[in-house]
């Protein structure tokens, strides 16, 4: 059994801000373990451009934003772990991981912060009826298969969902010589950022077909097809508006789960509504000690986003490793009206790492105007106007120590305004 | 819509409003802008109309059959994409590469090099 | 020239195999996909039925009583999990109540042990998510649950082991018989002369019997429906639950599975095509809304796989086990549905019986091993069993699939094994790689690239599920090259 100060669990965007932070806080031991063999993460296939807007004021690319936060880190010593997979945590700091060199491997961490990010939703988690022949990918594994393995998953491609993988897959595909037949979104609205659907369908011709869905696959041994359909307002198929559409491959981008295998081994009280772990201002897990950042905790779109959480899970493992896990009372953060969640779920004004606290949530629906109220038992404490919200793109708010000290609750709804902007689609 | 002007439509991607802006054209002109929120969505769109560009990403070969993440340093004309991937499909380059080294220059003649974006030992 | 030759790789013909690899005999399996278990036996409701639902006189109730026994000692030979958890028929009215004490005499007749009627008190305590109005629930301690294609494989490998030969992607295209007596079995590859066949060709047990020139019989698909839920959640029922059975179908059941998660279903319809496997919405409708009157509170967003599989339904309504009177040495095994896995080892049993009326003599091995050897399941193992195991092969350290925690070391065995995995779903069925929550989606990847590795080809050829399944269709830059087929705007 060794001791260790801090293991981050996941060698990703977070688990690498999360380390460097903690380097830069003095931390001295900092241990990083990543099943792969590389460090980077989900970046390291994702080739395009859209990161780091937020936290370098330029626009890199995913390997160009990991390679920073990787040199960082190794500037400052973090011990990084490679290939190397955690098999088991309890919620008394002990972890059990496994590669093949040093082999089975117990660690008694002080503080643990989980970055171990997310997983696609797949086929049978939406159910589509068909056969179940090869040529169906998550768009994820997809982005995979070409960019790193150096292999085309098919030749005529329809997508499922999109979400942002799948829309930016729809143009890599396209440039890699591949033609994608359409973009099929049951939802009236789409699920990814408008500046994918610009310069990744519209800008390649490639039809995005909303309130429709797969309703069938063809094929025995490889697809051959799949046929879709309009949906109703219940998002039930309409099946006389069903048509088939031939194709090699069905790629899925349906969503991300946080993948929280190891959360529940160490019986973390995990929010349903999030799929990730109820974390406190310093984004500490129900389990003291341990923390949680990044798509481990609720999927971010925007990676600047996920850095800035990980540098607050390491203040917030600082923190917790300097007061020896202090015991404290939290204020409840709830979510009202027009919000899927915020985050964080709970929190002690007291122990705020920052002065100003970030928290974050997404709407149920696209509002072209939009209130946001914050509310304490005491009643609204700030209302902000919002414009253009849409559950694909994460809203920001921030709190300052002031606002919430003393308070016993808090409640955040966005409230649909009436609008005077005209709206086209 | 007008049949003395020929009208575009122009999403703009400058922050998450979208704006649906119009653009009226006229003998090549831009006759006006519409539809736009603010003075970022009428640069947009006007350059959306007249010359549109984007920076390309993709990847080349290396010479042990890795691929390598490469990007143009700078946005390219929009109606080069393809060309510069075709000559680029026929790129290869030898490791080690680090990451900002011109792997190719001059891409599809726009004189824009083409840079990595990742370091392979 | 072979003494047997078995025509079907699912579990009733590797039974069959593993039963006679016990004698000097030279025996061929032929099987025409790229894996054994690749048709009814690898869909089914994996259950080792107690044996009180078939009709007294039957075939199907008499081998299913007697098989259902021979499971703990075979499973243990081979190292397949079994667990005999028991299962329960439950009664939602007055008149399924009725129809449970049927059930109950009719198992009484059919010689199945421990059978007894419980109270709603008692199923509630063994099943606290039952449905509130159950009124009680005919209780079979003996049932039990197994994987059906892990059993099948493990099957075919111990047969293997004993020199049983398997070949795989062999379809029997002609079968020759010379002064009505069996003389040859032919595939694409070759010309198998043999005295004696067993056709155990499932749902195609009817077209090889007419090959044969055999007795005629037909056999029709009947498509079942499952979901599959996420191991979280497989707690959910901890015995099989039936509802109280119709004259077509035993119902849609909820049940857990060896492997920890649990599944809803199988509907019942029959279908045209002998390959119609697609699942459709109006059967998931009908399974969601036939498990819900058994376990009202299913947690639907926790489904990971949907899946269909064919069972063979002859027009008998009974198994039909019998030597040809038309062709002799031709030995008829058709029509295996349910309970057909549980009826497997008494099947093996009989049909050996059979061959030696019909003439084929049996002389024992003195080298049959019936057991397998150990296979390393990582997930299961204490840590200082891992340590050990890493320590000697340091391939068990790298875990390719998260979800079920699944190494290297156990895709490379099961690649490098007797009937050794071809393709991602060999090896899936093999090891449980890509069965988890994720489906493949991080490690198909990696097992891509371990499958090309180990077998010296390139990963463009290697298959989902054989000849025609590919995962990948070219290289990068290989579309680009050869013109694309998209245009800039």
């Amino acid at each position: 059994m060794q001791s260790r100060e801090l293991v981050i669990i996941g060698a990703g965007p977070a688990g690498l801000s999360a380390a460097v932070e903690a380097r830069r806080l003095g931390i001295k031991d900092v241990l990083v373990i990543d099943r792969e063999p590389e460090p980077g993460g989900i970046l390291k296939q994702c080739i395009h451009t859209g990161f780091g807007l937020h936290v370098f004021n330029e626009e890199l690319t995913g390997p160009e934003y990991a390679e920073r936060f990787i040199r960082e880190a190794e500037n400052l010593g973090v011990e990084i772990m490679l290939d190397t997979m955690v098999i088991e945590l309890s919620a008394d700091k002990r972890i059990v991981a496994v590669n093949n060199r040093e082999g089975l491997m117990e660690i008694q961490a002080k503080a643990i912060i989980l970055a171990m990010g997310c997983r696609e939703r797949t086929r049978g988690a939406i159910n589509i009826p068909g056969f179940r022949p090869a040529g169906i990918f998550t768009a994820g594994t997809a982005q995979r298969f070409v960019n790193i393995e150096g292999y085309m998953p098919g030749r005529e491609i329809v997508i499922l969902g999109s979400g942002d993988i799948g829309l930016i897959m729809a143009r890599r595909l396209t440039l890699e010589g591949a033609k994608v037949k359409c973009v099929v979104e049951i939802m009236p609205y789409s699920n990814g950022l408008t500046r994918n659907i610009v310069q990744c369908l519209e800008d390649y011709d490639i039809p995005l077909l909303l309130k429709h869905t797969v309703v069938n696959i063809h094929g025995r041994k490889r697809v051959e097809g799949v046929t879709i359909a309009e949906v109703d307002e219940n998002m039930k198929p309409i099946m006389s508006t069903a048509k088939f559409v031939p194709c090699d491959t069905l790629l899925l981008s349906v969503g991300l789960i946080p993948e929280n295998e190891l959360s529940r081994m160490a019986e973390i009280t995990i929010d349903e509504a999030t799929g990730g772990p109820v974390v406190n201002q310093r984004m500490e897990t129900s389990v003291p000690g341990i923390f949680a950042c990044g798509n481990v905790l609720h999927v971010h779109d925007l990676v600047d986003y996920v850095t800035r959480e990980a540098e607050l899970a390491a203040r917030g493992a600082a923190s917790y490793l300097a007061d020896g896990g202090k015991k404290y009372e939290y204020v409840p953060v709830s979510t009202g009206s027009g919000l899927r969640y915020v985050l964080p779920q709970r929190i002690n004004a007291d122990a705020m790492t920052d002065s100003r606290q970030n928290f974050f949530m997404r709407s149920v629906r696209p509002m072209n105007k939009a209130r946001l109220i914050i509310e304490s038992e005491k009643g609204v404490i700030k209302s902000k106007a919002m414009r253009h919200v849409k559950p694909s793109e994460m809203i920001s708010i921030q709190l300052g120590r002031d606002e919430v000290i003393g308070i016993k609750m808090l409640r955040f709804s966005l409230q649909e305004e009436g609008d005077g902007v005209e709206r086209d689609g | 819509m007008s049949a003395m002007v020929n009208e575009k439509t122009v999403t703009c991607i400058i922050c998450p409003a979208g704006c649906r802006i119009r653009v009226s054209m006229q003998g090549g002109e831009i006759a006006s802008i519409k539809g736009n929120l603010c003075k970022r969505g009428e640069n947009y769109a006007k350059d959306e109309v007249t010359h549109p560009t984007r920076v390309l990403t993709t990847t080349v070969r290396l010479e042990d059959g890795r691929l390598l993440p490469v990007k143009t340093a700078r946005p390219i004309p929009k109606a080069l994409l393809f060309d510069a991937v075709k000559e680029l499909s026929n790129v290869v380059v030898k490791v080690p590469v680090k990451i900002g080294q011109v792997v190719y220059s001059n891409v599809a003649g726009t004189g824009v090099d083409v840079v990595a974006t990742r370091s392979w030992k | 020239m072979a003494d047997v030759v078995i025509i079907g790789g699912g579990v009733v013909g590797c039974m069959i195999a593993r039963e006679l690899s016990r004698y000097q005999l030279k025996i061929v399996l032929l099987e025409k996909e790229d894996d054994v278990a690749s048709g009814t036996s690898k869909a089914n409701s994996a259950i080792i039925h107690a044996g009180y639902d078939a009709k007294p006189g039957t075939l199907k109730a008499k081998l299913n009583v007697r098989g259902n026994p021979l499971f703990d000692k075979i499973c243990s030979e081979l190292d397949v999990p079994f667990k005999r958890i028991g299962s329960l028929v439950v009664a939602l009215t007055d008149e399924e109540l009725k129809a449970l004490d049927e059930l109950l005499e009719r198992g009484k007749i059919n010689g199945v042990p421990g059978l007894e009627i419980i109270n709603r008190e008692r199923l509630f305590k063994m099943e606290p998510n039952i449905n509130k109005e159950a009124k009680a629930a005919l209780y079979a301690p003996t049932a039990g649950i197994i994987c059906p294609y892990e059993l099948t494989i493990a099957l075919a490998e111990n047969a293997c082991q004993n020199g049983v030969e398997i070949r795989l992607n062999s379809p029997v295209v002609d079968i020759k018989v010379e002064n009505e007596r069996m003389l040859s079995v032919i595939t694409p590859g070759e010309i198998i002369h043999t005295r004696y066949v067993v056709n155990a060709a499932g749902l195609f047990a009817d077209e090889i019997s007419k090959m044969a020139g055999a007795e005629e019989y037909s056999i029709t698909p009947r498509k079942g429906e499952y979901l599959i839920f996420d191991r979280r959640f497989g707690g959910i029922v901890s015995k099989v639950i039936f509802p109280t059975p119709t004259k077509i179908s035993k119902g849609i059941l909820v049940c857990p599975t060896v492997d920890g998660n649990f599944f809803i279903g199988p509907n019942s319809n029959d279908v045209q095509e002998k390959d119609d496997v697609a699942v459709t919405q109006k059967g998931i409708e009908e399974i969601v809304n036939g498990a819900r009157r058994l376990v009202p509170d299913l947690p639907m967003r926790h489904v990971i796989a949907s899946f269909a599989g064919l069972r063979a339904v002859s027009n008998t309504d009974d198994f039909v086990i019998e030597a040809s009177k038309k062709v002799k040495g031709f030995v008829n095994v058709g029509g295996i549905q349910s309970p057909g896995l549980s009826s497997a080892p008494a099947i093996a049993e009989m049909v050996i019986e059979i061959l030696k009326e019909e003439g084929l003599e049996l002389k024992v091995k003195s080298d049959y091993n019936p057991e397998r050897p150990q296979i390393f399941k990582f997930r299961h193992l204490s840590s200082e069993e891992k340590k050990e195991l890493i320590r000697q092969k340091p391939a068990y350290g790298r875990v390719i699939c998260r979800c079920e925690t699944v190494t290297e070391g156990e895709i490379i065995d099961a690649i490098r094994r007797p009937v050794g995995a071809r393709s991602l779903d060999a090896v899936k069925r093999r090891t449980r790689a890509g069965m988890g929550r994720c489906q493949g989606g991080f490690c198909s990847p990696r097992v891509v690239e371990i499958l090309a590795r180990e077998l010296g080809i390139s990963p463009l050829e290697v298959t989902k599920c054989g000849y025609g399944s590919e995962i990948l269709k070219g290289r990068t830059k290989e579309f680009i090259e050869t013109g694309g087929v998209a245009g800039a705007k």
